[in-house]
């Protein structure tokens, strides 16, 4: 009996091990190694200096090239995740209000996007509003125009990119806790006077920032450390800071002070993936799985 | 009246969202069979010949090839570690529970960019050069808490009290687990297998960092090909892409739909005969 509690208590750990063996090999480590890397400095050699340089945090941290671009980098960000707020809580409203049969088929297409290639997703802008693209096509046989405008290589077009991109996961995040919201609370609101505005400011509204909240950390993350639209939809000056962390690494190979860039991005996203979980939970984000 | 028209104007804002959402990838799949050669409006007639030289392209094929590859040895090992941990979390209860959970799932918060880089620099310094295997376990880190976490989600339906039941009707462990608990989890492990898969398949950001020289996957092809200009070969490989991820999904749906309903016939059939006999 004893072993067999002892095994109860030991099985868990043996399902894990492979996991976490495999996590802590290929993340936490490597994440403790680059920590270290960054005090190391590249000598004009090629060879890594071993030892504790500041040289790449205040190059980092006092350049004000690096400076402009993260800030960029966070502002575009930011637009990207209050667009995909403002346009993700409509759909997702629709979607957990309509009659069961529609539902399923809302919410399949939903799924939809996130099987379609990130990359062609982001490119097929190219085709919309490119010199030879679908709008400037229509505007030329108008004759709004009469010459093909660039409307492409602008930061416009990369938040436009990453709101394409980044949409589908705050409709579903905000779906989901609009979808378990009691229906009868809204009602009731109702039935004590509340006009239907009211009632959705005061009672649906508050129920459900727990869902665009997350939504919201998720597109923030994800648009903050994106690598491929500013290339393909942005003009020379609209690189953001992972360019830089791929310019530094794989051009320049300058690994140490690519870790120090790389963990600075980490550092500031991750306060605000802390500050969340603190108030939320990563349980909420692990709901829009189910 | 007033609530009438409020909600209408929340179905058309919904409907222009999903246009949104659509039309650009409706606009590359149109344009993979229009015949103009430069790969843009107008549309100049219907033809296949595009399909036809990304056939005849070494390099595409090749990618598609490794990506193929990849995909399949990323979700084999990826679902095989996550239905573990899954099982883990769901059936058990731990100290330290949560914090495990977390870091199961760090690596989803971890931006893509700074988790390709520890990786890269990492096995750099053991003197590991870029490679396939590089790849594959930079996909396997990426895809893992994925997995664990939709598996998870479809494990905690399973009722434990049918493997009690073979259990205590003599079945061993090894027997109950093959028997009973494999086949019900089945459609979650598959889940965990497609996710992972597909992430693996449209993964281009790591893969960037983590691919050596000469080795292309399909998502970076498309991009090295981006750099020239917009040409119809990449809206014909885009299309090829869309239709193979789309339809894979669907197609494991309806199969593992069939599966299903086969199941309860056959169960039905069962008790029916039971019913006769009796």
């Amino acid at each position: 009996m004893a072993a067999d509690i002892a095994g109860e208590r030991r099985a868990p750990w043996v399902l894990l091990s492979p996991s976490l063996a495999t996590v802590g090999l290929l993340l936490i480590i490597p994440m403790l190694f680059i920590v270290v890397y960054s005090f190391w400095l590249r000598t004009a050699t090629g060879a890594d200096q071993v030892g504790f340089y500041l040289d790449n945090w205040i190059e980092v941290l006092g350049d004000r090239f690096y400076r402009d671009i993260l800030f960029q980098t966070f502002a575009i960000a930011f637009y990207t995740t209050v667009i995909c707020a403002f346009i993700g809580y409509i759909p997702a409203y629709f979607v957990a209000n309509t009659p069961m049969k529609s539902k399923a088929f809302l919410l399949l297409m939903l799924m939809l996007p996130f099987w379609i290639s990130y990359i062609i997703r982001t490119m097929s802008w190219i085709n919309i509003l490119g010199t030879s693209g679908a709008l400037n096509t229509l505007f030329l046989s108008i004759g709004i125009i009469d010459e093909p405008i660039q409307m492409l290589y602008n930061q416009t077009t990369v938040v436009l990119g990453l709101v394409h991109y980044l949409l589908p996961f705050m409709i579903l995040n905000v779906y989901v806790s609009l979808d378990g919201i009691d229906k009868n609370l809204t009602e009731a609101a109702q039935s004590l006077g509340c006009t239907g505005w009211q009632a959705f400011r005061e009672v649906t509204l508050p129920l459900s920032m727990p869902g665009l909240a997350a939504g919201s950390l998720l597109c923030f993350v994800l648009a903050a450390g994106t690598y491929i639209t500013p290339i393909v939809l942005g003009g020379p000056r609209d690189a953001m800071f992972a360019n830089l962390v791929f310019e530094a690494i794989v051009t320049q190979l300058n690994w140490p002070l690519g870790s120090a860039l790389s963990l600075v991005l980490l550092a500031l996203l991750g306060v605000l993936v802390v500050i969340y979980t603190r108030y939320l939970g990563v349980d909420q984000i692990a709901k829009s799985f189910k | 009246m007033k609530i009438m028209s409020g909600w209408s104007l929340i179905r058309i804002a919904t409907i222009l969202v999903y246009l949104f959402l659509f039309a650009p990838v409706a606009v590359v799949i149109l344009l993979a069979f229009n015949a103009n050669q430069f790969g843009g409006f107008p549309i100049e007639g219907f033809s296949l010949r595009w399909f036809d030289a990304l056939w005849n392209n070494d390099a595409i094929v090749r990618a598609f090839k490794t990506s193929l590859l990849l995909g399949l040895l990323t979700s084999a090992v990826s679902t095989t570690l996550g239905t573990l941990a899954a099982l883990a979390m769901v059936r058990y209860d731990f100290p330290g529970k949560r914090t495990i959970s977390t870091l199961l799932v760090a690596p989803i918060l971890i931006p893509e960019v700074v988790l390709a880089v520890a990786l890269l620099l990492f096995l750099q310094f053991l003197s590991m050069p870029k490679s396939f295997g590089l790849l594959l376990m930079g996909h396997v880190v990426f895809t893992l808490p994925f997995v664990v976490l939709v598996v998870q989600a479809r494990l905690v339906s399973i009722r434990r009290d049918v493997e009690e039941a073979a259990m205590s009707l003599g079945a061993t462990p090894i027997q109950t687990f093959f028997e009973i608990t494999l086949p019900l989890m089945l459609p979650a492990v598959m889940a965990g297998m497609l996710f992972s898969f597909t992430i693996s398949f449209d993964d281009i950001t790591g893969t960037l960092f983590w691919k050596p020289g000469g080795v292309e996957t399909v998502p970076t092809q498309i991009f090295a090909m981006l750099r020239n200009s917009i040409s119809p070969e990449i809206n014909a490989l885009g299309a090829v892409m869309v239709i193979f991820t789309i339809a894979l999904p669907l197609v494991a749906a309806s199969v593992s739909r069939v599966l299903s309903m086969r199941k309860i016939r056959a169960s039905n059939r069962a008790s029916n005969r039971s019913e006769q006999t009796a």
